[in-house]
């Protein structure tokens, strides 16, 4: 698999409204449109609220709601690269509270944060579903599993690269 | 003829470099001018084997494994292709003893067929039980899986049929079939490989439940954290209306019943059934309070049916073959078999499919080959980040969802993690609060407020801060968050706090057993 370099396109209103027209026709169409949102401008950004609750004949408040409740929904573009560690028992198990702390140490930021130069966000992830070879990360879309120190320290100089 | 080989395309294989060993042999392929088909199947759940190489002999698939880029000339030197021996060959995979011991029924599939076919998946013996099903009509498709006995593989066990009869049963109008695929507890996997190995066995399972019950659509809603699952998903679904298979009149029928993904946004407890149902319907993902029941009153308002990933995808199975064949494995209410997940700290991960009845033991120590550290294992957490610790002195307990209620515990989703000596179990169970405080949907206060209290109290324990009197306030809490909960997410959260802390004392500076 090849490593995606995920590029966002930069806000405008107009953009955004083709992107809701092309869902508001489904049942349920509030999730569909802000993952379409955050696939496209790297977030869902808070200027996409009332443009959302106003095709779907919702109040800004319950759009609000929706994007506040999910952890995957950003308010801010996350750096080039997004590197998520699974923290889940499975992989804490198998020693992957180490290379939590040496993935920080590395990229000189704690989880949840991003790096100053903005090319890496370093994220916990509760389960990838990859237990059976914890512990296990995925960088943007690609999964590693049998995480040990050295595919760690691959991880982190590719994320930066 | 041409020569024929099989790599996974499962993320769990990918995670370890099935592409780069894939890639490396379609290379050395084309240098040696050999013409070798490579089919990209599921996993066959043989995890610490992958990338696993099979070979097409004339006496079945030879196996080799796990399989580095580096490996691929030297396979290919010792004849790989002809199926000869070599350090990394498993012999015939049909044979490992791993997997000759199973009893593959929903999985009887998965690493054999090609998930992006159809044709593939037909050959196998698929869509029979949909074919079943069209000839016996929805009430016998009721009763063949209430005779089954199969009860919802999500955790929570209710009987699959009884839940299909009370939709079933409820006025003609828009119903519909939601397969939670929301497989958020750690060790578990079992949906994901099914969805990326097997996808047309779920499309079959729900068009069957959409019969049986009057629904004419369905979504599969998946967790974001499973992007190969869920493109996995949307081909098969566009390949099953393209072969006419899914859709208005599907495969030559009256009926009609189509289905579409939905992708879940990271909140754990979009796993609960109500919670789920909210978020489809594009709000915060918060628990509805039962009754009324999802069956009377569920998506947009209207009658559904919340079935398991696996639950639905042993109907197919069910169908074809009887639900007297289902039946007649497995021990006491606990019928057909389980894909129960090994993880964790455990040297043969991966999924065993298997009757219900096998002792815990057997499964971390034989099956999984104990833990991968070579350390001693020294506790075993069953059924996701709600299951109970077991110590090794529970390890006789069966697979089954009564022994392991009676001893405080749960087989949930059937995952298994295997921890070793180096665990502090007083920092598990303070995790377990933790991760209910940051997944708590915040509807009630038990949960909402008592996982955040129960955070603070581990702190203070570990501290040894007024150890006696905490531990107390812990066992109190724990008993509010149990009964007081309106989900099992609150409701639940206890179990490993409490076994922690049961089996486990010492890790809590407390000698006193409460067994």
């Amino acid at each position: 698999m090849r490593l995606g370099m995920p590029r966002y396109e930069s806000w405008t209103a107009e953009r955004a409204r083709e992107i809701i027209a092309r869902y508001r026709h489904l049942e349920g169409a509030t999730l569909p449109i802000l993952h379409a949102l955050q696939e496209t401008f790297g977030c869902v950004p808070a200027d996409a609220v009332p443009l959302v609750a106003d095709a779907l004949n919702l109040s800004r408040a319950e759009i609000h709601g929706t994007v506040t409740f999910y952890h995957d929904f950003r308010r801010e573009p996350p750096g080039l690269r997004v590197l998520k560690l699974c923290c889940a028992e499975s992989c804490q198990a198998a020693g992957g509270d180490a290379l939590v702390a040496r993935a920080e140490e590395k990229l000189g930021v704690s989880m949840g944060e991003t790096t100053l130069d903005r090319r890496v966000t370093l994220e916990p992830v509760y389960c990838l579903g990859l237990c059976h070879s914890s512990p296990a990360a995925m960088l943007d879309k690609r999964v590693v599993g049998r995480l040990d120190e050295g595919k760690l320290d691959w991880l982190v100089k590719e994320a930066r690269a | 003829m041409s020569a024929r080989i099989f790599i996974s395309r499962d993320s769990g294989a990918l995670c370890v470099g099935a592409d780069e060993v894939a890639q490396a042999l379609r290379k050395a392929f084309e240098k040696r001018s050999l013409k070798v088909e490579i089919v990209r199947t599921g996993s066959r759940g043989l995890y610490w084997l992958e990338p696993l190489v099979e070979v097409a002999t004339d006496k079945g698939r030879a196996g080799y494994g796990p399989v580095n880029v580096s490996d691929v000339e030297a396979l290919l030197d010792a004849g790989m292709l002809e199926g000869k021996k070599h350090e990394l060959g498993i012999g015939l995979v049909e044979n490992h003893p791993w997997l000759k011991s199973q009893t593959r029924l929903t999985f009887k599939n998965c690493g054999i067929i090609d998930p992006r076919s159809l044709e593939d998946y037909k050959a196998h013996g698929g869509y029979k039980g949909l074919e079943k099903a069209l000839a016996v009509g929805p009430k016998a498709i009721v009763e063949e899986v209430i005779s089954s006995g199969l009860r919802g593989r999500g955790g929570a066990g209710f009987p699959t049929g009884i839940k299909w009869r009370t939709v079933a049963e409820t006025p003609p109008q828009q119903k519909y079939i939601v397969c939670n695929a929301d497989e958020g507890d750690s060790g578990t996997f079992a949906d994901r490989m099914i969805m990326e190995g097997d996808p047309f066995v779920l499309i079959e399972g729900m068009t069957i439940a959409g019969i049986a019950v009057g629904a004419t659509f369905g979504y599969v809603y998946i967790r974001a954290e499973y992007p190969d699952a869920i493109e996995a998903m949307e081909i098969a679904i566009h390949d099953a209306r393209k072969g006419g298979v899914l859709g208005r009149g599907m495969a030559g029928s009256s009926f009609d019943f189509d289905m579409e993904v939905r992708a879940g946004a990271g909140a754990y407890v979009c796993g609960e059934e109500t919670s789920m149902l909210e978020s489809l319907e594009g709000k915060r993902g918060e628990v509805r309070a039962k009754p009324p029941l999802p069956a009377h009153v569920g998506l947009f308002g209207k009658p559904t049916v919340i079935n398991n990933v696996l639950s639905l995808a042993s109907v197919p199975i069910i169908m074809e073959r009887g639900g007297g064949f289902y039946r007649d494995f497995g021990m006491g209410k606990s019928r057909g078999t389980m894909p129960i997940q090994l993880a964790g700290n455990i040297k043969h991960g991966g999924l065993y499919e298997t009757a219900f009845g096998i002792t815990l033991g057997e499964l971390v120590d034989e099956i999984g080959g104990g833990t991968r550290s070579g350390r001693p294992v020294r506790a075993a957490q069953v059924g996701g980040p709600l299951g109970a610790y077991f110590p090794r002195e529970l390890f006789d307990t069966p697979f089954d969802y009564e022994a392991f209620a009676a001893r405080n515990g749960l087989i949930g989703h059937g995952g298994i993690v295997v921890f070793d000596d180096t665990v502090d179990m007083a920092k598990q169970a303070r995790f377990a609060m933790e991760f209910c405080a940051i997944e708590s949907c915040g509807k009630c206060t038990p949960c909402r407020i008592g996982s955040v209290r129960g955070v603070e109290l581990m702190d203070k324990i570990m501290a040894g801060e007024d150890r006696s009197e905490n531990l107390i306030v812990l066992e109190n809490l724990c008993n509010t968050m149990k009964f007081g909960s309106l989900c099992a997410l609150g409701g639940f959260a206890p179990y490993p706090v409490m076994s922690a802390l049961t089996h486990f004392p010492e890790d809590f500076g407390t000698e006193r057993k409460r067994l």
